[in-house]
């Protein structure tokens, strides 16, 4: 059973001239947790209709539990659950009843999908809404509830598209604590996302896209590993400054990256570089140390920010 | 192992979820609309209209109660398919976004459109015999031919919904609802032979009104209750109507699968 569970052979997704997603090969493995990272518009979505079986491929290959997409579909869909970017619940519905009517669309007898909704309810800490019309839900609980229900077939693989973005901090936390028990419970995850922080908490595995390619893969660690220094210095400066480059700090650190916001020394010791920016008489107007990112991965590889 | 659930009896029970809180306002308004009809222009127009011979001869000489009640349950299931036929698809991939749900699960395009036609089928067949059921409590309407005469409503209903699905899958916005609902259904309930013979229209205003579904079904219903429908134009009728059906669901399932599966 070395097979993996999801692979991509040469997956392209064109609309008109426009390439969504641009000849990408990627495999995800039983029981791993794999994230797509990148900024809005990179192909993480289209992706990931790709692999839910309702986005015909433009060229390429997509095996699924070891089936194709282009002609076990049903039989594909059947085992995944899928929590998409926007919200399909039926708003004038209670949170039982939505959860019902979505078994039923997988044939499962309403006893069972009862059972199952309590249960699922009482993981997402959603059992005293049980009864309440979707729409009076606050938006972090419509997003546990498109969890709960992408779960009520018991899927071998869970889809998850942008799972916390217009969520604010708390309920994201309590959204990644549960997929991090989804995690240890053995479910394989795949998830995209564009905030750096989700995708190093919950991924095993990543690869970062940008304008429809795969740019960079590997364990959240290995790319910071590969592409960037283990420390990062950041640096602001008042507004007005002569040079738009800001002030010339070549020699200090790996790489310099000059933001319009800010700027970043990467360094393996960031207290060191900033002693040496000091020395060299530059005064920034705040200064930070902090331990290297996906984030500045991103930045690395594509010399964009990931959150605009 | 049981027998799968057919996918459209399994989008059919979303429906029914969905309706459980408003069976009664939607049944009630399905009632409520003819009786009115019957009240005013049955009764009130009829007492005009069954005074001179010459309308009554142009009615074939009988009632204006007996004439329109027939037709009544055909509108009623018209009118009920148009309401749903068109802002509630658009909900489904705009507002509510159901169906790119339904459609992440097993079920398809087809079962999507399979289950709107089932739903749509049993909601006509309600609506119409409740109005049917109405109908008995006037002398001139009652007749066992109000029993074949539900199936002509919801036939002629199907052959509305459908249509109209397919023209509303496409749809970005529902600018074009309204429109649809001011200039045909309101019209076709109108000049499509409900309330007088289509004799009476201008003939190329008669070769539309015998082109859309209405004037099939509301001949269909009344040639039972009046009992004059030949074996031939029955069959006539018939073929028109299913035409409709199976030319809609076929486009609505193309059209369903091509926005849904982009």
């Amino acid at each position: 059973m070395s097979q993996p569970l999801v692979s991509a052979r040469g997956l392209v997704k064109q609309y008109g001239e426009f390439v969504a997603v641009d000849d990408i090969d990627f495999e995800v493995e039983r029981g791993e947790a794999f994230g797509f990272l990148g900024p809005n518009g990179a192909g993480k979505s289209t992706t990931m209709r790709m692999i839910g079986c309702v986005s015909p491929l433009s060229a390429g290959t997509l095996q699924i539990f070891g089936m194709d997409v282009s002609t076990h579909g049903r039989q594909i869909r059947a085992r995944l659950g899928v929590v998409p970017q926007l919200d399909t619940l039926d708003n004038e519905l209670s949170v039982m009843e939505n959860l019902i009517v979505y078994g039923r669309y997988f044939d499962i007898p309403r006893a069972e999908c009862r059972r199952r909704a309590k249960e699922l309810l009482e993981f997402v800490q959603l059992s005293e809404r049980a009864d309440s019309i979707v729409d009076q839900l606050s938006g972090g609980m419509k997003r546990r509830l498109s969890i709960t229900r992408s779960l009520i077939n018991e899927p071998d693989l869970l889809l998850l598209d942008e799972p916390t973005t217009g969520l604010d901090p708390q309920a994201r936390h309590v959204l990644w604590d549960r997929l991090y028990r989804l995690k240890a419970d053995g479910v394989t995850l795949i998830i995209t996302t564009h905030y750096m922080d989700e995708a190093e908490q919950l991924c095993d595995r990543l690869v970062v896209m940008d304008g429809g390619r795969i740019v960079a893969s590997g364990s959240p660690r290995s790319l910071i590993e590969q592409h960037s220094s283990r420390e990062v210095l950041e640096l602001r400066f008042t507004p007005n400054g002569d040079s738009p480059s800001g002030p010339d700090m070549s020699g200090i650190g790996e790489r310099v990256e000059v933001l319009p916001d800010r700027t970043l020394v990467y360094a393996d010791d960031g207290e060191a570089a900033l002693a040496a920016v000091h020395a060299r008489g530059v005064l920034p107007i705040s200064s930070l140390v902090r331990r290297a990112s996906l984030e500045d991965v991103f930045l690395h590889l594509t010399g964009r920010t990931l959150v605009d | 192992m049981a027998m799968a659930t057919p996918g459209p009896v399994r989008v059919a029970f979303w429906h029914a979820t969905l309706f459980r809180r408003m069976w009664l306002r939607n049944l009630l308004a399905s009632i409520v609309q003819p009786l009115l009809y019957l009240l005013g222009l049955g009764v009130g127009v009829g007492s005009l209209v069954n005074r001179t011979s010459r309308a009554t001869n142009i009615l074939g000489g009988v009632s204006y109660v007996s004439y329109i009640a027939p037709a009544l349950m055909v509108t009623t299931a018209m009118a009920l398919a148009a309401t749903e036929s068109l802002w509630p698809i658009m909900g489904g991939f705009v507002w509510q976004r159901s169906y790119f749900g339904i459609s992440a699960t097993p079920l398809g395009p087809g079962d999507i459109v399979g289950g709107h036609a089932l739903w749509m089928a049993l909601r006509c067949v309600v609506a119409s015999t409740a109005v049917a059921i109405v109908l008995t409590l006037f002398s001139d309407a009652r007749d066992w031919g109000l029993i074949p005469g539900i199936a002509a409503a919801a036939l002629t209903g199907m052959a509305f919904a459908m249509p109209l699905m397919a023209f509303s899958i496409p749809r970005k916005t529902d600018g074009g609802f309204a429109a649809m609902n001011r200039f045909l259904i309101i019209p076709l309930f109108l000049f499509g032979g409900a309330f007088y013979p289509i004799t009476q229209l201008p003939v190329w205003l008669q070769t539309v009104v015998k082109v859309l579904p209405l004037w099939h079904g509301v001949e269909l219903a009344r040639g039972f209750t009046l009992g004059h429908l030949s074996g031939s134009a029955g069959l006539g009728h018939v073929t028109v109507l299913l035409g409709w059906i199976v030319a809609g669901t076929v486009l609505s399932h193309r059209l369903m699968r091509k926005r849904l599966y982009v």
